[in-house]
């Protein structure tokens, strides 16, 4: 039990971060962006490139593939999402499912559809924690993610910036009255998610091997973390992430791995029927 | 314009506004609007829900722009400029509604009012100014926005404004909601904040609050200016008496004509 705990947790993490990305772009700007699971894809692929076409070490490799990722969101937004930023939901929707399909598309168009496996960031055999035996691999995820968040939870909470992202969160419209540069903040959104997806996509590339659609249950998941947190509170996002992990892998030990996609989506249906804003989601006024 | 017609204070046009037109769709919110506010004064802008007064708020403010006309400040002309670049030359408002961010607290709604400065110390000494208007701000700073009373949230978007350090101060509305003793209070304060030199325009249904510490007041109708002049003049008006001070019964509310 505590071992399956354990190995869900590192699994849950990954789903925290991509969590994160969406909540977070939801909660600035109020779009969905289905593509951010794609967009983490092609990070990863551009770390991989780093790494074995360029030659270069992981871990810059890695840091390469964050700033690339930043940089990319950052693109996105500008390029796709700016201008039609006042656009009904809807197709603000439709607009980053096509960013999917497009992404997708490019990247087999660069990379092909051929599995490649992609290295572990640390080798070594596992630790032994009590009775639980833990991969390096699952420990260098949760450092991380617990770095990522505890970074970013400081960044909102004390930052100007942080504090200017959550006042437009809040309403947007008296963000721009108070002077800040609103268009700019959805920008910063963006760029982090990015950053935090293309995190989990390196991460979790080693266990899933690399191709253009590697991303597609992490994205499903994501999608379940930040559902069972309410979809507009990060600490949500973080606390559906981890309990996902956990839950879908005492199902895979205790029933049937098969079970474990099919438990996700039964598991947010649930949570929608009992919670309808899901477990620390707030029934948000909305902005005017 | 002859310096008497403005009222008793101030030379420098601070903001004016000539033959503002503006629409929503095709609806004509405003239909010529031309004012005029001089530096150093209390300026009001009276009439009915729907007559204008916000729609010309939020074109001054840089939220909406106008079809023509011009709107100048200091000077230099800012309509169709970004509301971000209009804060940062002086104008900031404190909306109709309030509109504090409810999960921020007080001290990080103070914060994001200064958001376009950065001198330090500039703000922590106007930080101590508005604590000193609102002490109640000081004791409730750590907590959120939305736990405020009404009262309390109207005084936070005031004090919000003012950490933008303007050289013109919008309030829309601030009586909106509240009691009247509170309604009370709020306008001594905003009397003792233009006494500190602040240039205010204010928006208001409360007529006679507003006119009590105007110098001088436009009444909007339907968009259009129909009436301007020292707030003491407009209080003695036979027809501002009857139309927004209620004098008459049944007539007060007859005002959108």
């Amino acid at each position: 039990m505590a071992q399956q705990v354990a190995s869900g947790l590192a699994m849950g993490c990954l789903y925290a971060l991509a969590a994160l990305g969406l909540v977070l772009i939801y909660k600035t700007s109020d779009m969905v962006n289905f593509a951010q699971g794609e967009m983490s894809m092609i990070s990863t692929f551009v770390a991989y490139t780093f790494l074995s076409v360029a030659g270069l070490p992981l871990a810059a490799a890695f840091v390469l593939a964050v700033i690339f990722a930043g940089l990319f969101g950052l693109a996105v937004e500008r390029a796709f999402l700016r201008p039609i930023q006042n656009a009904p939901v809807i197709t603000l929707m439709i607009v980053t499912l096509g960013l999917y399909l497009i992404f997708n598309g490019i990247a087999g168009w660069i990379w092909g559809y051929d599995p490649r496996s992609f290295p572990y960031a640390v080798v070594g055999g596992p630790l032994v924690v009590g009775k639980v035996i833990i991969s390096r691999d699952s420990l260098l995820v949760m450092g991380v993610t617990l770095f990522l968040t505890l970074a970013l939870y400081l960044v909102l909470r004390f930052s100007l910036a942080g504090i200017a992202m959550r006042a437009t969160a809040q309403n947007a419209v008296m963000a721009r009255l108070m002077g800040v540069p609103v268009k700019r903040v959805h920008s910063w959104a963006w760029g982090i998610s990015a950053v935090l997806g293309a995190v989990a996509g390196i991460l979790i590339a080693p266990t899933t091997f690399l191709d253009p659609n590697m991303m597609a249950e992490m994205n499903i998941k994501a999608f379940t973390a930040a559902v069972l947190g309410g979809f507009s509170s990060l600490p949500g996002a973080v606390a559906g992430g981890l309990l996902l992990g956990v839950l879908e892998n005492l199902v895979a030990g205790y029933i049937s791995t098969e079970f474990k996609s099919t438990f996700a989506f039964g598991l947010i249906i649930i949570v929608l029927w009992l919670r309808p804003h899901g477990l620390l989601g707030a029934h948000h006024r909305k902005k005017v | 314009m002859p310096k008497g017609r403005t009222g008793l204070r101030g030379g420098l046009s601070v903001l004016k506004l000539t033959g503002i037109h503006v629409y929503y769709g095709r609806v004509h919110a405003l239909k010529g609007i031309s004012l005029d506010v001089r530096q150093g004064s209390t300026v009001a802008l009276l009439g009915a829900n729907g007559a204008g007064k916000t729609t010309t708020l939020r074109t001054v403010s840089g939220l909406l722009s106008p079809r023509s006309g011009a709107v100048e400040f200091l000077g230099r002309r800012i309509d169709g400029r970004p509301a971000e670049e209009i804060v940062r030359r002086g104008i900031v408002q404190s909306p109709e509604g309030r509109q504090v961010f409810p999960e921020l607290t007080v001290a990080e709604n103070l914060r994001i009012g200064a958001y376009t400065r950065r001198d330090r110390a500039g703000i922590r000494q106007d930080l101590e100014r508005v604590y000193q208007y609102f002490p109640v701000l000081a004791q409730r700073a750590s907590q959120t926005a939305g736990t405020l009373s009404g009262g309390e949230q109207q005084m936070l978007a005031i004090a919000r404004a003012l950490m933008g350090a303007p050289r013109l101060l919008l309030l829309d509305e601030p009586s909106l909601g509240l009691a009247p003793l509170v309604t009370r209070e709020i306008f001594q304060i905003i009397k003792a904040i233009n006494a500190g030199g602040m240039t205010v325009l204010l928006v208001e249904q409360n007529a006679r609050q507003a006119l009590a510490i105007a110098d001088y007041a436009y009444i909007l109708e339907t968009g259009k200016v129909v009436l301007a002049g020292k707030g003491t003049d407009l209080m003695n008006n036979e027809e501002v008496r009857r139309s927004y001070l209620g004098e008459r019964a049944g007539s007060a509310a007859s005002g959108n004509g």
